[in-house]
Protein backbone atom coordinates (compact mmCIF):
# COMPACT_ATOMS: atom_id res chain seq x y z
CA UNK A 1 0.00 0.00 0.00
CA UNK A 2 1.79 3.21 -1.08
CA UNK A 3 2.03 6.11 1.38
CA UNK A 4 1.86 9.47 -0.39
CA UNK A 5 1.18 13.06 0.50
CA UNK A 6 -2.05 14.51 -0.82
CA UNK A 7 -0.15 17.26 -2.57
CA UNK A 8 2.25 14.92 -4.35
CA UNK A 9 -0.58 12.58 -5.28
CA UNK A 10 -2.71 15.25 -6.93
CA UNK A 11 0.21 17.07 -8.53
CA UNK A 12 1.29 13.77 -10.02
CA UNK A 13 -2.23 13.12 -11.28
CA UNK A 14 -2.43 16.59 -12.83
CA UNK A 15 0.94 16.14 -14.52
CA UNK A 16 0.31 12.75 -16.00
CA UNK A 17 -3.40 13.23 -16.57
CA UNK A 18 -4.17 9.83 -15.15
CA UNK A 19 -4.27 7.98 -11.88
CA UNK A 20 -0.87 6.58 -11.06
CA UNK A 21 -1.52 4.05 -8.29
CA UNK A 22 -3.81 1.63 -10.01
CA UNK A 23 -1.49 -1.34 -9.58
CA UNK A 24 -0.27 -0.43 -6.11
CA UNK A 25 -3.67 -0.46 -4.40
CA UNK A 26 -5.46 2.15 -2.34
CA UNK A 27 -2.93 4.85 -1.32
CA UNK A 28 -2.79 6.05 2.29
CA UNK A 29 -2.84 9.83 2.44
CA UNK A 30 -1.31 11.83 5.27
CA UNK A 31 -1.07 15.52 6.16
CA UNK A 32 -4.83 16.25 6.37
CA UNK A 33 -7.56 15.89 9.08
CA UNK A 34 -9.53 12.61 9.17
CA UNK A 35 -12.75 13.94 7.55
CA UNK A 36 -10.74 15.39 4.66
CA UNK A 37 -8.86 12.13 4.32
CA UNK A 38 -12.12 10.19 4.14
CA UNK A 39 -13.30 12.46 1.34
CA UNK A 40 -10.00 11.93 -0.44
CA UNK A 41 -10.34 8.16 -0.10
CA UNK A 42 -13.82 8.45 -1.65
CA UNK A 43 -12.42 10.63 -4.42
CA UNK A 44 -9.76 8.02 -5.07
CA UNK A 45 -12.42 5.32 -5.33
CA UNK A 46 -14.42 7.42 -7.83
CA UNK A 47 -11.29 8.01 -9.87
CA UNK A 48 -10.57 4.30 -9.91
CA UNK A 49 -14.10 3.58 -11.07
CA UNK A 50 -13.96 6.27 -13.75
CA UNK A 51 -10.83 4.58 -15.11
CA UNK A 52 -12.73 1.33 -15.42
CA UNK A 53 -14.99 3.10 -17.92
CA UNK A 54 -12.16 2.98 -20.42
CA UNK A 55 -12.86 -0.73 -20.97
CA UNK A 56 -16.03 -0.28 -23.10
CA UNK A 57 -14.40 2.45 -25.18
CA UNK A 58 -11.32 0.34 -25.86
CA UNK A 59 -13.58 -2.64 -26.69
CA UNK A 60 -15.61 -0.51 -29.13
CA UNK A 61 -12.38 0.79 -30.65
CA UNK A 62 -11.19 -2.77 -31.19
CA UNK A 63 -14.57 -3.88 -32.55
CA UNK A 64 -14.55 -0.98 -35.03
CA UNK A 65 -11.06 -1.88 -36.18
CA UNK A 66 -12.16 -5.51 -36.61
CA UNK A 67 -15.13 -4.48 -38.78
CA UNK A 68 -12.92 -2.21 -40.93
CA UNK A 69 -10.52 -5.14 -41.27
CA UNK A 70 -13.37 -7.37 -42.48
CA UNK A 71 -14.37 -4.67 -45.00
CA UNK A 72 -10.80 -4.43 -46.30
CA UNK A 73 -10.88 -8.13 -47.27
CA UNK A 74 -13.24 -7.36 -50.13
CA UNK A 75 -11.50 -4.23 -51.47
CA UNK A 76 -9.07 -4.44 -54.44
CA UNK A 77 -9.26 -8.20 -54.66
CA UNK A 78 -6.81 -10.21 -56.73
CA UNK A 79 -7.50 -12.63 -59.61
CA UNK A 80 -10.02 -15.40 -58.80
CA UNK A 81 -7.65 -18.26 -59.66
CA UNK A 82 -5.22 -16.93 -57.03
CA UNK A 83 -7.92 -17.29 -54.37
CA UNK A 84 -8.95 -20.73 -55.64
CA UNK A 85 -5.46 -22.16 -55.20
CA UNK A 86 -5.05 -20.49 -51.83
CA UNK A 87 -8.44 -21.77 -50.60
CA UNK A 88 -7.50 -25.34 -51.54
CA UNK A 89 -4.18 -25.01 -49.68
CA UNK A 90 -5.93 -23.61 -46.63
CA UNK A 91 -8.59 -26.37 -46.71
CA UNK A 92 -5.77 -28.87 -46.35
CA UNK A 93 -4.08 -26.91 -43.56
CA UNK A 94 -7.25 -26.17 -41.63
CA UNK A 95 -9.32 -29.25 -42.46
CA UNK A 96 -7.27 -32.32 -43.32
CA UNK A 97 -4.62 -31.58 -40.70
CA UNK A 98 -7.32 -31.30 -38.02
CA UNK A 99 -9.06 -34.64 -38.73
CA UNK A 100 -6.90 -36.56 -36.25
CA UNK A 101 -7.46 -34.32 -33.22
CA UNK A 102 -11.18 -33.93 -33.99
CA UNK A 103 -11.56 -37.73 -34.29
CA UNK A 104 -9.83 -38.42 -30.99
CA UNK A 105 -11.73 -35.74 -29.06
CA UNK A 106 -15.12 -36.66 -30.54
CA UNK A 107 -14.81 -40.41 -30.00
CA UNK A 108 -13.87 -40.00 -26.36
CA UNK A 109 -16.50 -37.35 -25.67
CA UNK A 110 -19.20 -39.65 -27.09
CA UNK A 111 -17.90 -42.60 -25.08
CA UNK A 112 -17.70 -40.60 -21.84
CA UNK A 113 -21.17 -39.09 -22.38
CA UNK A 114 -22.64 -42.56 -22.83
CA UNK A 115 -20.98 -44.04 -19.74
CA UNK A 116 -21.81 -41.06 -17.50
CA UNK A 117 -25.44 -40.99 -18.68
CA UNK A 118 -25.74 -44.71 -18.00
CA UNK A 119 -24.24 -44.15 -14.54
CA UNK A 120 -26.90 -41.53 -13.74
CA UNK A 121 -29.90 -43.42 -15.17
CA UNK A 122 -30.52 -45.87 -12.38
CA UNK A 123 -34.32 -45.82 -12.36
CA UNK A 124 -35.87 -49.06 -13.73
CA UNK A 125 -38.72 -46.95 -15.17
CA UNK A 126 -36.42 -45.25 -17.68
CA UNK A 127 -35.55 -47.46 -20.65
CA UNK A 128 -31.87 -47.99 -21.56
CA UNK A 129 -32.52 -46.56 -25.03
CA UNK A 130 -32.72 -43.13 -23.35
CA UNK A 131 -28.93 -43.27 -23.01
CA UNK A 132 -28.56 -43.23 -26.81
CA UNK A 133 -31.18 -40.51 -27.12
CA UNK A 134 -29.23 -38.30 -24.69
CA UNK A 135 -25.91 -39.03 -26.41
CA UNK A 136 -27.47 -38.18 -29.79
CA UNK A 137 -29.04 -34.91 -28.72
CA UNK A 138 -26.03 -33.76 -26.72
CA UNK A 139 -23.74 -34.60 -29.61
CA UNK A 140 -25.77 -33.03 -32.39
CA UNK A 141 -26.90 -29.96 -30.46
CA UNK A 142 -23.80 -29.06 -28.52
CA UNK A 143 -20.82 -31.37 -28.33
CA UNK A 144 -20.11 -31.83 -32.04
CA UNK A 145 -20.39 -28.20 -33.16
CA UNK A 146 -19.30 -26.33 -30.04
CA UNK A 147 -16.65 -28.55 -28.50
CA UNK A 148 -15.16 -29.31 -31.91
CA UNK A 149 -14.99 -25.62 -32.71
CA UNK A 150 -13.42 -24.81 -29.35
CA UNK A 151 -10.79 -27.47 -29.99
CA UNK A 152 -10.28 -26.02 -33.48
CA UNK A 153 -10.00 -22.50 -32.11
CA UNK A 154 -6.98 -23.75 -30.18
CA UNK A 155 -5.40 -25.58 -33.07
CA UNK A 156 -6.43 -23.52 -36.09
CA UNK A 157 -6.78 -20.14 -34.36
CA UNK A 158 -3.31 -20.16 -32.84
CA UNK A 159 -1.81 -21.40 -36.10
CA UNK A 160 -3.49 -18.61 -38.12
CA UNK A 161 -2.54 -15.86 -35.64
CA UNK A 162 1.01 -17.16 -35.24
CA UNK A 163 1.53 -17.46 -39.01
CA UNK A 164 0.21 -14.00 -39.81
CA UNK A 165 1.99 -12.46 -36.81
CA UNK A 166 5.29 -13.89 -37.97
CA UNK A 167 4.66 -12.60 -41.49
CA UNK A 168 3.96 -9.15 -40.03
CA UNK A 169 7.10 -8.91 -37.88
CA UNK A 170 9.34 -10.27 -40.66
CA UNK A 171 7.94 -7.63 -43.07
CA UNK A 172 6.42 -10.21 -45.42
CA UNK A 173 3.06 -8.41 -45.19
CA UNK A 174 4.80 -5.09 -45.94
CA UNK A 175 6.42 -6.75 -48.96
CA UNK A 176 2.98 -7.72 -50.28
CA UNK A 177 1.63 -4.22 -49.75
CA UNK A 178 4.60 -2.60 -51.48
CA UNK A 179 3.91 -4.84 -54.50
CA UNK A 180 0.41 -3.37 -54.65
CA UNK A 181 -1.28 -6.55 -53.40
CA UNK A 182 -4.10 -6.26 -50.85
CA UNK A 183 -2.32 -8.29 -48.17
CA UNK A 184 -5.41 -8.69 -45.97
CA UNK A 185 -7.49 -10.01 -48.83
CA UNK A 186 -4.76 -12.24 -50.25
CA UNK A 187 -3.79 -13.80 -46.92
CA UNK A 188 -6.99 -13.77 -44.85
CA UNK A 189 -9.95 -14.22 -47.21
CA UNK A 190 -8.86 -17.74 -48.32
CA UNK A 191 -8.47 -18.75 -44.66
CA UNK A 192 -12.03 -17.62 -43.84
CA UNK A 193 -13.53 -19.29 -46.93
CA UNK A 194 -11.61 -22.51 -46.22
CA UNK A 195 -12.73 -22.52 -42.58
CA UNK A 196 -16.38 -21.97 -43.56
CA UNK A 197 -16.12 -24.92 -45.99
CA UNK A 198 -14.26 -27.43 -43.81
CA UNK A 199 -15.62 -26.73 -40.31
CA UNK A 200 -19.10 -28.16 -41.12
CA UNK A 201 -17.41 -31.25 -42.59
CA UNK A 202 -15.37 -31.68 -39.42
CA UNK A 203 -18.52 -31.22 -37.32
CA UNK A 204 -20.33 -33.93 -39.31
CA UNK A 205 -17.34 -36.25 -38.79
CA UNK A 206 -17.26 -35.32 -35.12
CA UNK A 207 -20.99 -36.04 -34.68
CA UNK A 208 -20.68 -39.42 -36.34
CA UNK A 209 -17.61 -40.44 -34.31
CA UNK A 210 -19.08 -39.17 -31.08
CA UNK A 211 -22.27 -41.21 -31.51
CA UNK A 212 -20.22 -44.22 -32.62
CA UNK A 213 -17.89 -43.76 -29.63
CA UNK A 214 -20.95 -43.82 -27.39
CA UNK A 215 -22.17 -46.99 -29.11
CA UNK A 216 -18.85 -48.77 -28.57
CA UNK A 217 -18.52 -47.66 -24.96
CA UNK A 218 -22.16 -48.50 -24.15
CA UNK A 219 -22.20 -51.92 -25.77
CA UNK A 220 -18.71 -52.99 -24.65
CA UNK A 221 -19.46 -52.15 -21.00
CA UNK A 222 -22.92 -53.70 -21.18
CA UNK A 223 -24.67 -50.45 -20.25
CA UNK A 224 -26.88 -50.71 -23.30
CA UNK A 225 -27.50 -53.33 -26.00
CA UNK A 226 -26.90 -52.52 -29.68
CA UNK A 227 -30.64 -52.78 -30.39
CA UNK A 228 -31.52 -50.40 -27.53
CA UNK A 229 -28.83 -47.94 -28.68
CA UNK A 230 -30.06 -47.86 -32.28
CA UNK A 231 -33.67 -47.58 -31.08
CA UNK A 232 -32.68 -44.66 -28.83
CA UNK A 233 -30.91 -42.91 -31.69
CA UNK A 234 -34.12 -42.99 -33.77
CA UNK A 235 -36.49 -42.15 -30.94
CA UNK A 236 -38.02 -38.60 -30.89
CA UNK A 237 -35.54 -37.35 -33.47
CA UNK A 238 -35.82 -33.62 -34.33
CA UNK A 239 -34.52 -33.21 -37.92
CA UNK A 240 -33.90 -29.46 -37.43
CA UNK A 241 -31.11 -30.25 -34.97
CA UNK A 242 -28.80 -31.26 -37.84
CA UNK A 243 -29.06 -28.01 -39.89
CA UNK A 244 -28.89 -26.12 -36.59
CA UNK A 245 -25.54 -27.78 -35.81
CA UNK A 246 -24.27 -26.95 -39.31
CA UNK A 247 -25.39 -23.31 -39.02
CA UNK A 248 -23.52 -23.10 -35.74
CA UNK A 249 -20.39 -24.58 -37.29
CA UNK A 250 -20.45 -22.04 -40.16
CA UNK A 251 -20.83 -19.12 -37.72
CA UNK A 252 -18.09 -20.47 -35.46
CA UNK A 253 -15.79 -21.04 -38.44
CA UNK A 254 -16.20 -17.42 -39.51
CA UNK A 255 -15.61 -16.11 -36.00
CA UNK A 256 -12.56 -18.26 -35.26
CA UNK A 257 -10.83 -17.64 -38.59
CA UNK A 258 -11.57 -13.91 -38.78
CA UNK A 259 -10.75 -13.11 -35.14
CA UNK A 260 -7.51 -15.11 -35.25
CA UNK A 261 -6.54 -13.47 -38.54
CA UNK A 262 -7.28 -10.04 -37.09
CA UNK A 263 -5.11 -10.73 -34.05
CA UNK A 264 -2.23 -12.01 -36.18
CA UNK A 265 -2.47 -9.38 -38.91
CA UNK A 266 -2.07 -6.47 -36.50
CA UNK A 267 0.76 -7.96 -34.44
CA UNK A 268 3.34 -5.35 -33.47
CA UNK A 269 6.77 -6.00 -32.01
CA UNK A 270 8.68 -9.27 -31.99
CA UNK A 271 8.48 -12.95 -31.14
CA UNK A 272 6.95 -12.27 -27.73
CA UNK A 273 4.08 -10.34 -29.28
CA UNK A 274 3.46 -13.14 -31.81
CA UNK A 275 2.95 -15.47 -28.84
CA UNK A 276 0.60 -12.95 -27.25
CA UNK A 277 -1.36 -12.65 -30.49
CA UNK A 278 -1.80 -16.42 -30.62
CA UNK A 279 -2.99 -16.49 -27.02
CA UNK A 280 -5.38 -13.59 -27.61
CA UNK A 281 -6.66 -15.26 -30.76
CA UNK A 282 -7.56 -18.45 -28.88
CA UNK A 283 -9.07 -16.61 -25.91
CA UNK A 284 -11.15 -14.20 -27.99
CA UNK A 285 -12.25 -16.96 -30.38
CA UNK A 286 -13.42 -19.18 -27.50
CA UNK A 287 -15.37 -16.35 -25.87
CA UNK A 288 -16.98 -15.34 -29.16
CA UNK A 289 -17.88 -18.98 -29.93
CA UNK A 290 -19.60 -19.36 -26.56
CA UNK A 291 -21.47 -16.05 -26.95
CA UNK A 292 -22.55 -16.95 -30.47
CA UNK A 293 -23.58 -20.41 -29.25
CA UNK A 294 -25.93 -18.85 -26.70
CA UNK A 295 -27.33 -16.30 -29.17
CA UNK A 296 -27.96 -18.91 -31.88
CA UNK A 297 -29.70 -21.19 -29.39
CA UNK A 298 -31.96 -18.30 -28.34
CA UNK A 299 -32.68 -17.26 -31.92
CA UNK A 300 -33.12 -20.59 -33.69
CA UNK A 301 -34.49 -23.07 -31.15
CA UNK B 1 12.57 11.10 -60.39
CA UNK B 2 11.16 10.96 -56.89
CA UNK B 3 10.58 14.21 -55.08
CA UNK B 4 9.56 14.54 -51.44
CA UNK B 5 8.18 17.82 -50.16
CA UNK B 6 7.95 18.83 -46.55
CA UNK B 7 7.36 15.34 -45.11
CA UNK B 8 6.40 15.31 -41.43
CA UNK B 9 5.32 12.39 -39.30
CA UNK B 10 4.54 11.94 -35.61
CA UNK B 11 3.74 8.84 -33.61
CA UNK B 12 1.58 9.85 -30.64
CA UNK B 13 3.47 12.87 -29.26
CA UNK B 14 6.82 12.00 -30.75
CA UNK B 15 7.80 13.92 -33.88
CA UNK B 16 9.78 11.45 -35.99
CA UNK B 17 10.11 13.42 -39.24
CA UNK B 18 10.09 17.18 -39.46
CA UNK B 19 9.58 18.89 -42.83
CA UNK B 20 11.94 16.82 -44.98
CA UNK B 21 12.29 17.67 -48.68
CA UNK B 22 14.59 16.32 -51.36
CA UNK B 23 14.93 15.08 -54.94
CA UNK B 24 16.14 11.63 -55.94
CA UNK B 25 17.19 11.57 -59.61
CA UNK B 26 16.86 8.83 -62.22
CA UNK B 27 19.79 6.41 -62.57
CA UNK B 28 21.30 7.72 -59.34
CA UNK B 29 21.89 5.67 -56.21
CA UNK B 30 20.63 7.97 -53.49
CA UNK B 31 21.37 7.32 -49.86
CA UNK B 32 19.47 8.33 -46.76
CA UNK B 33 21.90 8.13 -43.86
CA UNK B 34 21.81 8.86 -40.16
CA UNK B 35 22.14 7.21 -36.78
CA UNK B 36 19.64 4.75 -35.32
CA UNK B 37 16.28 6.31 -34.47
CA UNK B 38 16.69 9.35 -36.71
CA UNK B 39 13.68 8.45 -38.86
CA UNK B 40 15.39 6.96 -41.94
CA UNK B 41 13.21 3.87 -42.16
CA UNK B 42 10.04 5.85 -41.39
CA UNK B 43 10.92 8.26 -44.21
CA UNK B 44 11.43 5.31 -46.56
CA UNK B 45 8.09 3.83 -45.48
CA UNK B 46 6.42 7.20 -46.14
CA UNK B 47 7.95 7.23 -49.63
CA UNK B 48 6.93 3.66 -50.56
CA UNK B 49 3.44 4.08 -49.17
CA UNK B 50 3.57 1.91 -46.05
CA UNK B 51 3.21 4.81 -43.58
CA UNK B 52 1.09 7.85 -44.35
CA UNK B 53 2.86 11.12 -43.54
CA UNK B 54 0.98 13.70 -41.47
CA UNK B 55 2.02 16.40 -43.92
CA UNK B 56 3.84 16.65 -47.22
CA UNK B 57 3.90 15.14 -50.67
CA UNK B 58 5.68 12.23 -52.35
CA UNK B 59 5.87 12.72 -56.11
CA UNK B 60 6.77 9.87 -58.45
CA UNK B 61 7.62 11.56 -61.76
CA UNK B 62 5.09 14.23 -60.87
CA UNK B 63 2.37 11.83 -59.60
CA UNK B 64 1.40 12.65 -56.04
CA UNK B 65 1.21 9.27 -54.31
CA UNK B 66 -0.67 10.17 -51.14
CA UNK B 67 -3.34 12.38 -52.68
CA UNK B 68 -3.81 10.02 -55.65
CA UNK B 69 -6.76 7.62 -55.97
CA UNK B 70 -6.48 3.84 -55.43
CA UNK B 71 -5.65 3.20 -59.09
CA UNK B 72 -2.81 5.76 -59.08
CA UNK B 73 -1.41 4.19 -55.94
CA UNK B 74 -1.65 0.71 -57.44
CA UNK B 75 0.01 1.88 -60.66
CA UNK B 76 2.88 3.51 -58.74
CA UNK B 77 3.29 0.47 -56.49
CA UNK B 78 3.66 -1.78 -59.50
CA UNK B 79 6.64 0.32 -60.58
CA UNK B 80 8.31 -0.14 -57.19
CA UNK B 81 10.75 -2.84 -56.13
CA UNK B 82 11.85 -3.05 -52.54
CA UNK B 83 14.54 -4.90 -50.64
CA UNK B 84 13.66 -5.16 -46.95
CA UNK B 85 16.06 -5.14 -44.03
CA UNK B 86 15.37 -8.79 -43.22
CA UNK B 87 14.83 -9.67 -46.91
CA UNK B 88 11.13 -10.50 -46.19
CA UNK B 89 11.18 -13.64 -48.32
CA UNK B 90 8.07 -15.83 -48.11
CA UNK B 91 9.02 -18.79 -45.89
CA UNK B 92 6.66 -21.22 -47.59
CA UNK B 93 8.05 -20.62 -51.09
CA UNK B 94 11.42 -21.59 -52.55
CA UNK B 95 13.80 -19.08 -54.13
CA UNK B 96 12.33 -19.41 -57.61
CA UNK B 97 8.74 -19.10 -56.35
CA UNK B 98 9.68 -16.06 -54.28
CA UNK B 99 11.12 -14.29 -57.30
CA UNK B 100 8.24 -15.42 -59.53
CA UNK B 101 5.59 -14.27 -57.04
CA UNK B 102 5.13 -10.67 -58.32
CA UNK B 103 4.92 -11.94 -61.92
CA UNK B 104 2.36 -14.53 -60.89
CA UNK B 105 0.24 -12.04 -58.98
CA UNK B 106 0.49 -8.96 -61.13
CA UNK B 107 0.92 -10.10 -64.74
CA UNK B 108 -0.69 -12.45 -67.23
CA UNK B 109 2.63 -13.66 -68.66
CA UNK B 110 2.80 -17.23 -69.97
CA UNK B 111 4.54 -19.60 -67.60
CA UNK B 112 7.58 -20.11 -69.87
CA UNK B 113 8.12 -16.36 -70.08
CA UNK B 114 7.88 -16.08 -66.29
CA UNK B 115 10.48 -18.82 -65.88
CA UNK B 116 12.83 -17.10 -68.34
CA UNK B 117 12.47 -13.77 -66.52
CA UNK B 118 13.08 -15.40 -63.12
CA UNK B 119 16.10 -17.28 -64.48
CA UNK B 120 17.50 -13.99 -65.85
CA UNK B 121 17.05 -12.19 -62.52
CA UNK B 122 18.56 -15.04 -60.51
CA UNK B 123 21.47 -15.23 -62.90
CA UNK B 124 21.90 -11.44 -62.59
CA UNK B 125 22.33 -11.74 -58.81
CA UNK B 126 24.46 -14.89 -59.13
CA UNK B 127 21.98 -17.37 -57.71
CA UNK B 128 21.07 -19.47 -60.74
CA UNK B 129 22.01 -22.66 -58.86
CA UNK B 130 19.92 -21.95 -55.78
CA UNK B 131 16.50 -21.67 -57.39
CA UNK B 132 14.99 -24.72 -55.69
CA UNK B 133 16.30 -23.99 -52.20
CA UNK B 134 14.10 -22.67 -49.40
CA UNK B 135 14.89 -19.29 -47.76
CA UNK B 136 15.81 -21.06 -44.52
CA UNK B 137 18.45 -23.09 -46.39
CA UNK B 138 20.44 -20.12 -47.72
CA UNK B 139 22.73 -17.57 -46.04
CA UNK B 140 21.80 -13.98 -45.12
CA UNK B 141 23.76 -12.59 -48.07
CA UNK B 142 22.02 -14.98 -50.47
CA UNK B 143 18.64 -14.00 -48.99
CA UNK B 144 19.47 -10.35 -49.72
CA UNK B 145 20.33 -11.25 -53.30
CA UNK B 146 17.06 -13.16 -53.68
CA UNK B 147 15.34 -10.05 -52.28
CA UNK B 148 17.07 -7.94 -54.96
CA UNK B 149 16.07 -10.44 -57.67
CA UNK B 150 12.45 -10.28 -56.49
CA UNK B 151 12.61 -6.48 -56.40
CA UNK B 152 13.83 -6.19 -60.02
CA UNK B 153 11.76 -8.99 -61.56
CA UNK B 154 8.95 -6.62 -62.53
CA UNK B 155 11.35 -4.18 -64.25
CA UNK B 156 10.73 -1.48 -61.64
CA UNK B 157 11.31 2.22 -62.23
CA UNK B 158 12.06 2.77 -58.56
CA UNK B 159 14.13 0.57 -56.25
CA UNK B 160 14.18 0.97 -52.47
CA UNK B 161 16.58 -0.79 -50.13
CA UNK B 162 16.17 -0.66 -46.36
CA UNK B 163 19.55 -1.28 -44.74
CA UNK B 164 20.72 -3.83 -47.33
CA UNK B 165 23.98 -4.45 -45.46
CA UNK B 166 22.64 -5.13 -42.00
CA UNK B 167 23.82 -8.43 -40.58
CA UNK B 168 26.32 -9.07 -43.37
CA UNK B 169 30.10 -9.37 -43.24
CA UNK B 170 32.00 -6.43 -44.80
CA UNK B 171 32.92 -8.29 -48.01
CA UNK B 172 29.38 -9.51 -48.68
CA UNK B 173 28.08 -6.03 -47.80
CA UNK B 174 30.33 -4.47 -50.46
CA UNK B 175 29.16 -7.07 -53.00
CA UNK B 176 25.52 -6.22 -52.26
CA UNK B 177 26.28 -2.49 -52.58
CA UNK B 178 28.01 -3.03 -55.91
CA UNK B 179 25.10 -5.13 -57.13
CA UNK B 180 22.62 -2.39 -56.22
CA UNK B 181 24.73 0.27 -57.97
CA UNK B 182 25.18 -1.92 -61.08
CA UNK B 183 21.47 -2.67 -61.31
CA UNK B 184 20.65 1.03 -60.90
CA UNK B 185 22.90 1.94 -63.85
CA UNK B 186 21.95 -1.06 -65.98
CA UNK B 187 18.18 -0.63 -65.74
CA UNK B 188 18.26 3.17 -65.31
CA UNK B 189 16.13 3.13 -62.19
CA UNK B 190 15.79 5.56 -59.32
CA UNK B 191 17.29 3.88 -56.28
CA UNK B 192 17.00 5.00 -52.67
CA UNK B 193 19.05 3.15 -50.05
CA UNK B 194 18.61 3.66 -46.33
CA UNK B 195 21.85 2.85 -44.54
CA UNK B 196 24.26 3.75 -41.79
CA UNK B 197 27.12 1.85 -43.35
CA UNK B 198 30.07 4.10 -44.22
CA UNK B 199 31.31 1.76 -46.96
CA UNK B 200 28.01 2.30 -48.76
CA UNK B 201 28.25 6.05 -48.25
CA UNK B 202 31.70 6.28 -49.78
CA UNK B 203 31.17 3.52 -52.35
CA UNK B 204 27.82 4.06 -54.02
CA UNK B 205 26.37 7.35 -52.73
CA UNK B 206 25.71 9.63 -55.69
CA UNK B 207 23.26 11.73 -53.70
CA UNK B 208 23.30 11.58 -49.91
CA UNK B 209 20.76 12.97 -47.44
CA UNK B 210 21.78 13.07 -43.78
CA UNK B 211 19.01 12.94 -41.18
CA UNK B 212 19.45 13.96 -37.58
CA UNK B 213 16.62 13.83 -35.02
CA UNK B 214 13.98 13.77 -37.75
CA UNK B 215 15.42 16.73 -39.70
CA UNK B 216 17.48 16.91 -42.87
CA UNK B 217 20.81 18.40 -41.77
CA UNK B 218 22.83 17.97 -44.93
CA UNK B 219 22.62 16.82 -48.57
CA UNK B 220 25.29 16.35 -51.20
CA UNK B 221 27.48 13.64 -52.70
CA UNK B 222 30.21 11.34 -51.42
CA UNK B 223 32.96 13.72 -52.58
CA UNK B 224 31.73 16.64 -50.53
CA UNK B 225 30.58 14.74 -47.43
CA UNK B 226 34.04 14.54 -45.81
CA UNK B 227 34.51 18.28 -46.14
CA UNK B 228 31.46 19.04 -44.02
CA UNK B 229 31.63 21.34 -41.02
CA UNK B 230 28.39 20.12 -39.46
CA UNK B 231 29.41 18.59 -36.10
CA UNK B 232 26.60 15.98 -36.06
CA UNK B 233 27.54 14.73 -39.52
CA UNK B 234 31.26 14.71 -38.66
CA UNK B 235 30.49 12.73 -35.54
CA UNK B 236 28.46 10.25 -37.60
CA UNK B 237 31.11 9.91 -40.32
CA UNK B 238 34.00 9.40 -37.94
CA UNK B 239 32.21 7.20 -35.42
CA UNK B 240 34.32 4.33 -36.76
CA UNK B 241 37.41 4.00 -34.57
CA UNK B 242 39.77 3.31 -37.48
CA UNK B 243 38.53 6.31 -39.48
CA UNK B 244 38.77 8.46 -36.37
CA UNK B 245 42.42 7.48 -35.85
CA UNK B 246 43.27 8.12 -39.51
CA UNK B 247 41.65 11.54 -39.35
CA UNK B 248 43.45 12.42 -36.11
CA UNK B 249 46.79 11.39 -37.63
CA UNK B 250 46.04 13.45 -40.73
CA UNK B 251 45.25 16.48 -38.57
CA UNK B 252 48.43 15.96 -36.53
CA UNK B 253 50.47 15.71 -39.74
CA UNK B 254 49.04 18.88 -41.20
Amino acid sequence: MPKVSVLSYFSNKIQTGRFTFKTAGNPTFYGFPTEVLMKLQLKWLLLELSQKRSFPSSFMNRLGKYLIFLGSLFKNREKMNVYLNRVLDECILIGVDSVFIVSIVSSFIGAVTCIQTAYNLISPLIPNSTIALIVRDMTVLELAPTITCIVLSGKVGSSIAGGLGTMRITEQIDALEVMGINAASYLVLPKIIAAVIVFPMLVILSGFLSIYGGYLAGTLTGAVTPTEYVYGLRDSFQPFNVPFALIKSVVFAFLISSISSFQGFYTKGGALEVGQSSTNAVTNSCISVLLADYMLAQLLL
Amino acid sequence: MIEIRNISKSFNDKQVLNGISGKFKNSDTSLIIGGSGTGKSVLLKCIVGLVKPDEGQVLYDGRDFWSGDTETKRAVRREIGMLFQGSALFDSKNVEENVMFPLHMLTNMPKSEKRDRVAFCLQRVGLENASKRMPSEISGGMQKRVGIARAIVMNPKYLFCDEPNSGLDPLTAIKIDDLIAEITDEFEITTIVVTHDMNSVMGIGEYIMFLYQGRKLWEGDSNSITETNIPELKEFLFANKLLKEIKEKEEEGS
